[in-house]
């Protein structure tokens, strides 16, 4: 059996996706820049992919900017706001711990600037609190960036409260949306968003292509000087085939968003209560605010890599957030970030599932993983240290 | 390319040597779990010969196959042979290990020659002289 359980991490492109593509690369090729008929016909396909992805997340087609994906969006909406503060004596920024490293990494770039940087608990259910957001606003905070729904733990922050507050401290509010775009409904003015990121290939679109929504009236600053593209904010060729691909692969996710959502929660659910019965092993973040997909375990006493490639052996593709497999020593900063010890985050277990995953795939990667862990454990020096009650459980 | 070489996950999957030597002569552990490695060997040694070694990991796969082929590679073999083992040549039998896990062949390095300090501390006459 072969079962792609790493949906978090990219998705299979979804046949409407790759149709929209193909037409642009067989017979819609032109440069949208250009005057005559193909280039314009490409321009159309490039203006309506803009006011389909507008229309899901209910924004104006002038509030969308193409980019290469979620990470160049985080950057792009991180500065922008960062220099409309410098601009008004602003240098405060207000985020997460266990932001992804696109946000994280921006915003140490921004402290090395003369920005402080307040960096917001997540507590040990992966939840932001709004009243510890609020109170961590000061006078010169000029953004708060917290992620729509976390990419390792899948936990869904109270993003329209959060979005509240800002809206009325004026503070500008950007949101990681790539893994909620596709999957989770939003309305940027209902959520009080005023910028927004995504990414096309966790939703089954394209690698290389995402969006940032900035709100009217947000001057966006350039990270790619050139051309008068995306209205002066984003120079180059537009990837016309990527975000035609990008908006069939959108339209299609929300107009089943609900139905996707009631499935893969089902299947979700089986496998955090299959998994939970293997001892001293806890799920990671709040059990129902959590992705539709997302499963997040740590398993007592073995390590992650091990876990994952004999996973993968069995035919179940996953991901874990282990020292080995995020090529530092440290494991995940976002298990670290919800209070998992070292020793415990090591053995973690990511399964991130997708709308085809099944009710006898479920039982299969329960069953597998039970084995696996097992199996490890039975030659874990720490594991017999635990049994044998040199040291104490932790899970 | 594979992440790793063939013979890395051939030990991974089938480790040689896995388990516990009761009342063995020597006992070494390295690392700990805050870095994700730890190795334990134990050794029987008679005659000065490395009778059996056993070993027990908590690691990722190139931890479990460094320790597996290292625990081949001193088994049956005189100590001073075990004595001077490398974390170098458990790599290359391993057929290279990529870079960032080089560390793994190093623990176990570490943890025979812990395993051997742990005799000799038992036996101070089988020492050898320095």
């Amino acid at each position: 059996m072969q079962i792609y359980a790493d949906n978090a991490a990219t998705t299979k492109m979804s046949r409407a996706a790759i149709d929209a593509m193909l037409r642009c690369m067989e017979e819609e090729y032109g440069n949208p820049s250009s005057l005559y008929g193909i280039g314009q016909r490409a321009k159309d396909i490039m203006e309506q992919a803009r006011a389909d992805v507008a229309g899901v997340i209910g924004a104006e087609p002038g509030e969308i900017y193409f980019t290469s994906g979620g990470s160049e969006a985080d950057n792009q909406a991180i500065r922008s706001a960062a220099e409309m503060g410098k601009k008004q004596g602003k240098r405060h920024i207000i985020s997460t711990a266990f932001e992804h490293h696109a946000v994280l990494h921006t915003l140490k770039k921004l402290e090395q600037e003369g920005f402080a940087v307040t960096l917001l608990d997540v507590h040990e259910d992966g939840l932001v609190r709004v009243d510890e957001l609020e109170a961590a606003i000061r006078e010169d905070t000029c953004l708060v960036t917290v992620m729509f729904a976390n990419n390792e733990i899948g936990t869904i922050q109270p993003i329209r409260e959060i979005g509240a507050v800002c809206k009325k401290h004026g503070v500008l509010f950007h949101t990681d949306a790539v893994q909620a775009a596709g999957h989770l409904p939003i309305d940027v003015k209902a959520d009080n968003i005023d910028m927004l990121s995504a990414s096309a290939h966790k939703f089954h679109g394209p690698k290389g292509v995402g969006f940032l929504y900035a709100r009217k009236g947000i001057r966006l600053v350039n990270l790619i000087e050139g051309g008068a593209q995306e209205k002066g904010r984003r120079a180059g060729t537009e990837n016309v085939a990527g975000v035609a691909g990008m908006a069939a692969a959108l339209k299609e996710s929300a107009a089943h968003m609900q139905e996707n959502a009631a499935h893969m929660q089902k299947i979700r659910d089986r496998l955090i209560k299959g998994l939970s019965e293997i001892p001293h092993s806890a799920l990671n973040g709040d059990a129902s605010k959590r992705l539709p997909g997302n499963v997040n375990f740590c398993f007592e006493g073995i390590e992650g890599e091990s876990l994952l490639l004999l996973l993968d052996d069995r035919g179940i593709s996953a991901s874990s957030g282990s020292a080995c497999t995020s090529g530092s020593l440290d494991p995940s900063h976002v298990l670290l970030a919800i209070g998992r010890v070292h020793d415990v985050a090591h053995g973690s277990l990511r399964l991130s599932i997708g709308e085809a995953t099944t009710e006898e795939e479920a039982a299969y990667i329960v069953r597998n993983v039970k084995e696996v862990v097992e199996y490890l454990r039975g030659f874990s020096p720490v594991w017999r240290d635990l049994t044998s009650g040199k040291t104490p459980f932790i899970l | 390319m594979a992440l790793y070489s063939e013979k890395v996950m051939d030990h991974f999957r089938n480790p040689r040597n896995v388990g516990v030597i009761e009342d063995a002569d020597g006992v070494g552990e390295v690392g700990n779990a805050k870095c994700g490695d730890i190795m334990k060997m134990y050794l029987r040694i008679e005659d000065d010969i490395v009778q059996d070694v056993k070993f027990e990991t908590f690691g990722c796969a190139s931890a479990v196959a460094s320790s597996s082929m290292a625990t081949e590679l001193i088994k049956g073999k005189p100590v001073s042979e075990a004595l001077k083992l490398t974390n170098k040549a458990v790599a290359e039998a391993l057929d290279g290990l990529p870079a960032y896990k080089m560390h793994c062949s190093v623990l176990a390095e570490e943890a025979i020659q812990s395993a051997l300090d742990d005799y000799y501390s038992k036996h101070p006459e089988k020492k050898p002289e320095a």
